[in-house]
């Protein structure tokens, strides 16, 4: 959300809001997905997306990873550190 | 009103401290030194009341400022030469970011090889910033501008960043008699500091995040519209500072002997106080010359220029800084402001701080006119004026 000052200037100000750099859309070329049998919850992936794009969601009163694929830019990080190669990158579309 | 001998340096001390600034930040660079030494034993003393903070590098001493403004703090910092260009970085995220503040530039040419005398590439650099640019003659232009550069910066239609430029060692160093206005009349003259916003701990937004590149390209257009408003701002707080002081500063472009001039010498700085001196020799031999020296580049006063320029015979640019490869950047601005209107002549000189007296002035004033006369030349963008040779350094003559 872009800030005008009262007296109609604009400003290079900001306000932390849900999506303010704009959803990914359709560039991402590969996606992260999450093998759910494999996952121990260690919530490693959620500690070190780039893109705070993964959400912590109560299954069966354990915490597990929930990946937001509206904003998710497809770097691979998550696959990259999970310790159990419980997240796998796959083809957009395939 | 006390009239003390200052220094163009220790002038512009007085103005901080009448300007009730609060925070300096600064790194040491001849020829600017001595405004902040003298601020220190002002502090020191216990007449003046504000923070320093002595920094390891321009970049930072910009940057503190910058970041202090940003809190709400009036600021101040001075720089020369090498110091600006490390600056220059910083110079464009003040701007961009709305922030008021005051910087003072005491001119020097910039190396290699070695040079701390006077010229102007480090304050022309600025050109393109989005900073205001006012250049003084005199140590009392040096504290007036200063004070006014507050005024119009931190005026809500404005909200840019302001530089005052004076000659290094020419005033920076040399002592003149300077009426210094009392503390309630500036206080009378600015107002309680305005910004745009403050950001403190706790505030709840960031600045300088990616935006659209149309937001981008509407921030910027919003920067010329305010330069534009500049214009007028600039003349009523120079109306108001004349109230006051009896000094007026009405008017960006100072005319000497303009109106019934056939041929004006234009130019910045201290050394137009030669060309005026120049003008009376030269009016002498039947050249009527005339001076109109830019108190003000940016924005640039196309107005008043054209208003001076009206009917003359010869308009010769001096610029005491080249764009190389192509003429002196106010050839440029001038020659670009007044088209087809009048001829133009450019030409560089005083490099690197090479003097340039009176003298050499009614040199340049007579050989332009016999150029004008004799070869019926109408545009000349570059001659390059060094030790009484006239080096004519352009690829045409138009």
């Amino acid at each position: 959300m872009v800030i005008v000052d009262p007296h109609g200037h604009l400003l290079p100000l900001s306000r932390a809001a849900r999506g303010a750099a704009g959803r990914t859309g359709s560039w991402r070329t590969k996606k992260p997905l999450l093998n759910e049998s494999r996952c121990v919850g260690c919530l490693v992936c959620w500690l070190f997306c780039p893109e705070n794009t993964i959400d912590i969601v109560e299954v069966d009163g354990k915490s597990m990873p929930r990946i937001d694929y509206e904003y998710c830019k497809g770097c691979g990080v998550c696959a990259q550190v999970c310790p159990t190669k419980a997240i796998s990158m796959v083809e957009e579309g395939g | 009103m006390p009239r003390m001998v200052l220094t163009g340096n220790h002038a512009v001390s007085y103005a901080v401290k009448l300007a009730r600034v609060q925070v300096i930040a600064i790194y040491p660079i001849t020829p600017q030194t001595a405004i902040v030494e003298k601020l220190d034993e002002m502090i020191e003393s216990g007449e003046f009341d504000a923070d320093i903070i002595h920094v390891e590098s321009e970049h930072s001493a910009l940057a503190a400022a910058y970041g202090a403004a940003v809190g709400g703090a009036r600021v101040f910092t001075a720089t020369s030469s090498h110091g600006l260009l490390y600056m220059y970085e910083v110079l464009w995220w003040v701007a961009a970011s709305r922030m008021p503040m005051v910087m003072v530039v005491v001119t020097r040419a910039i190396g290699p090889p070695w040079n701390i005398h006077t010229d102007h590439h480090d304050i022309m650099s600025m050109r393109d910033s989005g900073w205001l640019l006012a250049m003084a003659e005199n140590n009392q232009e040096a504290l007036d501008l200063t004070l006014l550069a507050y005024r119009v910066s931190e005026d809500p239609r404005v909200y840019l960043p302001v530089a005052v430029g004076l000659d290094g060692f020419i005033l920076s160093h040399t002592a003149e008699p300077v009426d210094v206005p009392e503390q309630s009349i500036v206080d009378r003259f600015l107002p309680e500091r305005r910004q745009p916003y403050t950001i403190e701990p706790g505030t709840d937004v960031s600045m300088g995040n990616i935006f659209s590149d149309e937001y981008f390209e509407e921030l910027r257009m919003d920067m010329q519209k305010s330069m534009l408003e500049a214009l007028n701002v600039i003349r009523e707080a120079g109306r108001e500072y004349g109230r006051l002081t009896g000094r007026s500063y009405e008017k960006l472009v100072d005319c000497y002997k303009c109106e019934d001039a056939d041929y004006l010498f234009i130019g910045i700085g201290s050394w137009m106080g030669d060309a005026k001196i120049a003008a009376e020799k030269l009016r002498e031999e039947g050249l009527k010359f005339g001076v109109a020296r830019l108190r003000w580049i940016r924005p640039f006063p196309v107005d008043e220029l054209l208003e001076a320029a009206s009917g003359k015979k010869l308009l010769v640019v001096m610029d005491r800084s080249i764009s190389m490869g192509h003429t002196g950047p106010l050839y440029a601005d001038v020659s670009g402001a007044t088209g087809s209107r009048v001829p133009v002549y450019g030409v560089v000189a005083g490099i690197g701080g090479v003097d340039v007296s009176y003298k050499d002035f009614v040199s340049i004033g007579k050989w332009a006119v016999e150029r004008l006369e004799e070869e019926g030349v109408t545009h000349l963008p570059l001659t390059w004026y060094h030790n009484g040779v006239f080096n004519y350094m352009y690829p045409v003559k138009l």
